[in-house]
């Protein structure tokens, strides 16, 4: 998880910082020298998250000595693109990337099913025992991650799908976090909108796939980037599940770069670039629905 | 289509909202539930749409039982206070919804809608989504969204109150118009009286979970059948005496020996408070309070013995401070006896 974090900073510090300017845009009376003070300050933090980017990316682009120099070379005297090149080379990245897009793709999607079928349940279904369940759930949040690695390893194990997809894809299927927060989403939907629909004839399952989920679009999208941020990152648990390494994810495929010999650090940081590529990629393209779901909370009917 | 209750009773929990109400809505009418906030008039319209089911009793329409049947089955159309339109389709894509619900197909669906959209004015919107329309619009589009698939019967729950005063009115010319063109059986709630006096064909009256009265608004209004709907109904609220406290009321009432002991309080509505010259004509004495003139409407607060009575159609303003004398007609005066209900005038005679 701390892994996730890293990454993810600088990417919600430019959300911060779009947001921000919104809110100040719309203060036209805000006198100049305190806006100032606020870019200058929104200028430093983006600054500093941005650092370990820029240092990545510099260092991808080192010679091996440049790479441990001390003091540390902030601009490498040649721009070695074969780096990039040459940690391919390495490893079977191309392999470890369909990986990584399987294994995400289907546990995003398998998550996104279980969350949107449980959250509607909670939200707006009547059942015995609803908020009992709701609150057991919700208690599970409470285990650490960590502790739940060797119980899962085990399952997983007597399930025999040790270095299988399964077994890396299987546990992640479902995330109390996502169910709470749509269902907070779900539960703003006024509840005539659900009987208008039940009038026009809908079954519960098709207002919930014709009504509920286009108009939760932002909710679930924000749902969906946390998976797939989370799950593209993460290292330990499919390093734990899988041997063969023809099925590892990227994250767990960088460790080609770490040998007895040392760790070859301008490789390691030329493919760490290659992985969270897609990652920033895919942030800027959905961070609208982000923000507009942060800026459409209330929904008027 | 015709609405039959018998017997329906409805409970949440340990809640009894409606208690054994019975009525019947005839084909091809506009009713109105009337009645204050909490007294079950909204549930009454949800057990009509068959989104709830009664605790006990049987609803029929036509000759046909649908206690049990959901609100597809019995053909209901549904219009809502907050318009409850899918925000994420066009105006047409809203009408059109439950007729591909109904599986009708695309090229059919759409002329209907488009047919629809005519009918409610709002065939030059279609495109728009709900936002980019106004309140009394939004409602146009909800009211053709409730009508496309011919229901057997319209619901409307309060469906004005979130327009302005204006637009209401407008409004309520709308669905009264829209209803006599496609002669749709409708069932409007609502808590304004004035709204349901003026285009319902017929009233109910609801109050805790029980009908006051089922008629049309001009007998509701003149003969109401107990002190609740006396009050409810009319603006200002009709004039309650207690005879308790002017016990001369009695006699001057010509009332016979056996009425009076069952007299408790009598309603005179405002605007059939008399004033005579003639002190022993009168039935009650005293001072004028205020007059309060706005615009064309006169409203006198005469004080009497500690309590306050309200005129409004005196034919010569007094001042203020001077005593009056006042009476009314007799067909105009509520007799109401100790459990509130009305004793009828022709008993009295």
């Amino acid at each position: 998880m701390e892994e996730v974090n890293h990454k993810e900073t600088p990417l919600m510090t430019k959300l911060f910082k779009a947001r921000k300017k919104s809110e100040t845009e719309t203060v036209k009376d805000s006198n100049p020298a305190s806006k100032i003070a606020v870019y200058i300050l929104l200028t430093i933090g983006s600054f500093t998250m941005l650092i370990p980017f820029l240092w990545m990316i510099s260092t991808a682009l080192k010679s091996p000595a440049e790479a441990v120099a001390m003091p540390p070379v902030w601009i490498p005297q040649i721009f070695r693109i074969e780096n990039f090149a040459r940690a391919f080379e390495v490893a079977p990245f191309g392999r470890y990337f369909l990986n990584s897009v399987l294994i995400t793709s289907i546990s995003t999607l398998g998550e996104l099913l279980t969350t949107i079928l449980a959250a509607f349940a909670f939200a707006k279904m009547k059942f015995y025992g609803k908020n009992l369940l709701f609150t057991i759930l919700i208690a599970t949040m409470m285990v650490p991650g960590e502790l739940l690695i060797i119980p899962n390893y085990l399952t997983i194990s007597k399930l025999n799908l040790i270095n299988t997809y399964s077994a890396m894809i299987l546990p992640y299927l479902a995330s109390v976090f996502s169910v709470f927060m749509l269902k907070q989403n779900f539960e703003s939907v006024p509840n005539e909108l659900y009987y208008a629909a039940k009038v026009d004839g809908t079954s519960d399952f098709k207002f919930l796939w014709m009504i509920m989920v286009p108009l939760s679009k932002s909710a679930i999208v924000a749902v969906a980037i946390l998976k797939i941020i989370g799950s593209w990152n993460s290292f330990m648990w499919p390093l734990i599940v899988t041997n063969e390494r023809l099925l590892r994810p990227l994250p767990v495929g960088l460790q080609a770069f770490t040998t007895e010999a040392g760790t070859q650090y301008e490789l390691l940081m030329a493919a760490s670039t290659i992985v969270i590529a897609p990652m920033i990629i895919i942030y800027l393209f959905l961070q609208r629905y982000i923000i507009m779901g942060v800026a459409k909370s209330g929904l008027k009917g | 289509m015709q609405v039959q209750f018998k017997d329906v009773t409805m409970s949440y929990g340990d809640k009894e909202v409606l208690e054994k109400i019975n009525f019947t809505i005839p084909e091809g009418k506009l009713v109105s539930i009337l009645g204050p906030s909490g007294c079950g008039k909204s549930t009454t319209l949800m057990l009509i749409s068959g989104l709830t089911y009664p605790s006990n009793g049987q609803i029929y329409f036509g000759d046909k039982e649908v206690t049990k049947q959901d609100a597809v089955k019995r053909k209901v159309g549904m219009v809502f206070q907050n318009y409850a339109l899918y925000p994420h389709l066009t105006i047409l894509e809203n009408i059109m919804f439950p007729l591909k619900m109904e599986k009708m197909p695309k090229n059919k669906r759409k002329e209907r809608a488009l047919e629809l959209a005519r009918l409610v004015q709002i065939e030059e919107q279609v495109d728009k989504k709900p936002k980019q329309l106004s309140g009394g619009q939004q409602q146009r589009v909800a009211i053709a969204r409730a009508l496309a698939k011919e229901p057997s019967i319209l619901l409307m729950d309060e469906p004005l109150s979130n327009l302005d005063a204006r637009l209401r009115i407008e409004m309520r010319e709308e669905i009264r118009r829209i209803q006599q063109e496609t002669g749709v059986t409708t069932v409007f709630v609502t808590h304004d009286q004035e709204e349901a006096l003026s285009i319902s064909d017929e009233v109910m009256v609801l109050n805790e979970g029980a009908i006051q009265q089922n008629s049309d608004p001009i007998t509701l209004y003149h003969k109401p059948k107990n002190r609740f709907v006396a009050q409810f109904l009319g603006t200002p609220v009709i004039n309650t005496i207690k005879v308790a406290d002017h016990p001369e009321l009695l006699n001057r009432l010509r009332l016979s020996e056996i009425m009076k002991p069952e007299v408790q309080s009598i309603g005179i509505r405002a605007e059939n408070i008399k004033v005579t010259t003639i002190e022993s004509e009168a039935l009650l004495s005293g001072i004028v309070n205020h007059v309060s003139r706005v615009g064309k409407d006169t409203t006198v607060y005469i004080e009497v013995n500690g309590h306050s009575l309200v005129a409004t159609n005196l034919g010569v303003i007094p001042e203020e401070g001077t005593m009056i004398h006042i009476t009314a007609d007799i067909e105009e005066i509520h007799l109401f006896n100790f459990n509130g209900k009305v004793i009828e005038l022709e008993a009295v005679k």
